[in-house]
């Protein structure tokens, strides 16, 4: 039951640039603690650094959606379906068999390898946005189709139909849409991507898809379900939370202009930016939900089989006791011990892919358009309050 | 110091790689951690203490001698 003096979740960024700001208060004096969600659902909020990686490799907390106490309310009215989950509603061995057979796809080497070609899309992207303008939206010409170009390469599925992922992803993610329409963008999202693997079991090429399809077959355990249980997630993960990345990273840049000169004037920089970007912005702050499925403790504080627990990226990548000044954007702070891309066996498979997206975007845009600045005011940028992804809808720049 | 890496429990996020490459790389195909070198010198060994303490999958031990 929800009383007045329980907090209730999800607590709202009061700039473009802040966490919360209970966030402070509850890491300092009840860092596990009981939080109402919409609807009258209750569950455990983690807040320190320490405690959320702990959380995250705590083999008693579940990330099987369907647990009655997972925390699902906190990204809006669910819908129900018997869909095969992927990879990130899994636990243990079945989880790790999901996971291995994707990993050396998006390992540090086949990135590396990858950069030439997101090198291409990120100038033809700058392109797009030098033709258009000034002034133009970032989000449009730039933060959304290059990621969503390189994950449709990388999987093998038509970028032409980039309004169709991208429109039913915006639903899916928004935490105010009906239940009906996240039903429907659902099906419709799935029904697409299970006619791509049909058609490609018919001839499977060389892309993601493709190569899960002949390893499936070599390994004679060809599953169809999951197969589109796994594009789904790709395609949904590999462009939503990059493109807010580039936009919000964009925009923090411009807001804070030693800091964008710090990029600009060596790239050797740019890597430690994009982390501290990462941190700073912590975009899927209630992504990391799990439901205990035995007794356990977090932080000292007893966390019974059936409750649901959210650890907060966000509120971990602001303690000051492990980022100084954890409120100053630094681009110069060594973050990589931010907890962005989650921790433990689910942290996001696709970081390395989103990290050389970024980097590479970031080095370019600064280079190619360096009177780059926000047409308007930081105050006026339609942020995405509403969504469990944190990002901007739009960013208005002109150069 | 003596590093250990178990590859069954490696989710292959590639943190080792990104903090000391001359240590750590990932198997081409199963894309899980590979150790170049087992003792790693006094100029590596801060970078794999990192390494360990960023793996999200607690595949990476450290054997102090």
């Amino acid at each position: 039951m929800t009383t007045p003096d329980v907090p209730t979740f999800p607590m709202n960024r009061t700039c473009p640039f802040s966490a919360p700001p209970e966030y402070e208060e509850l890491r300092t004096d009840t860092p596990v603690v009981r939080v109402g969600l919409p609807g009258g659902q209750s569950t455990w909020l983690v807040t320190r650094h320490e405690d959320v990686r702990a959380a995250l490799t705590d083999p008693a907390l579940s990330s099987n959606r369907r647990n009655p106490g997972f925390p699902l309310r906190a990204f809006g009215l669910r819908v129900t379906n018997d869909f095969p989950q992927p990879m990130i509603g899994l636990d243990g061995a079945e989880h790790s068999a999901s996971r291995r057979a994707v990993i050396s796809e998006f390992s540090v080497p086949r990135i590396t390898a990858l950069r030439p070609r997101i090198q291409q899309i990120v100038d033809d992207a700058i392109d797009d946005l030098l033709a258009s303008g000034p002034p133009a939206d970032l989000v449009r010409t730039v933060a959304l189709p290059v990621p969503s170009l390189v994950i449709c390469e990388l999987l093998g599925v038509p970028y032409a139909d980039h309004g169709y992922f991208q429109t039913r992803t915006a639903k899916i993610i928004n935490r105010t849409t009906v239940v009906e329409e996240r039903q429907a963008a659902v099906v419709e999202l799935r029904s697409y991507l299970d006619e791509l693997v049909t058609a490609k079991e018919r001839e499977p090429g060389d892309d993601l898809l493709g190569r899960q399809i002949r390893r499936q077959r070599d390994e004679g355990t060809e599953d169809h379900g999951s197969l589109v249980s796994l594009a789904f997630l790709l395609l949904v993960a590999g462009h939503e939370t990059t493109a807010n990345m580039i936009s919000l990273g964009t925009l923090a840049l411009l807001s804070h202009p030693d800091q964008l000169g710090l990029v600009r004037d060596d790239p050797a920089t740019t890597p430690l930016a994009v982390e501290e970007l990462l941190r700073y912005f912590s975009i899927a702050d209630a992504a990391t939900a799990r439901t205990a499925t035995a007794d356990t403790e977090i932080g000292g504080q007893r966390v019974a089989a059936g409750d649901g627990v959210i650890a907060s990226g966000l509120a971990a990548n602001r303690d000051p006791l492990v980022f100084e000044r954890p409120d100053e954007l630094d681009v110069t702070r060594g973050a990589r011990h931010h907890v962005a891309f989650g921790f433990g066996p689910h942290q996001c498979l696709g970081q390395n892919l989103a990290r050389a997206e970024l980097t590479i975007l970031f080095d370019t845009l600064l280079r190619r358009v360096p009177t780059l600045a926000l047409a308007g005011e930081v105050d006026d940028v339609p942020v995405k309050q509403d969504a469990t992804i944190y990002g901007c809808y739009e960013l208005p720049v002109t150069w | 110091m003596r590093i250990s890496a178990d590859s069954d429990v490696c989710i292959g996020s590639g943190q080792c790689v990104l903090t000391e490459p001359a240590v750590f790389d990932q198997d081409d195909s199963a894309g899980t951690v590979v150790l170049l070198a087992t003792e790693p010198d006094a100029a590596q060994q801060d970078a794999v203490r990192d390494a360990v303490y960023l793996c999200p999958a607690q595949a990476l031990s450290i054997v102090e001698e």
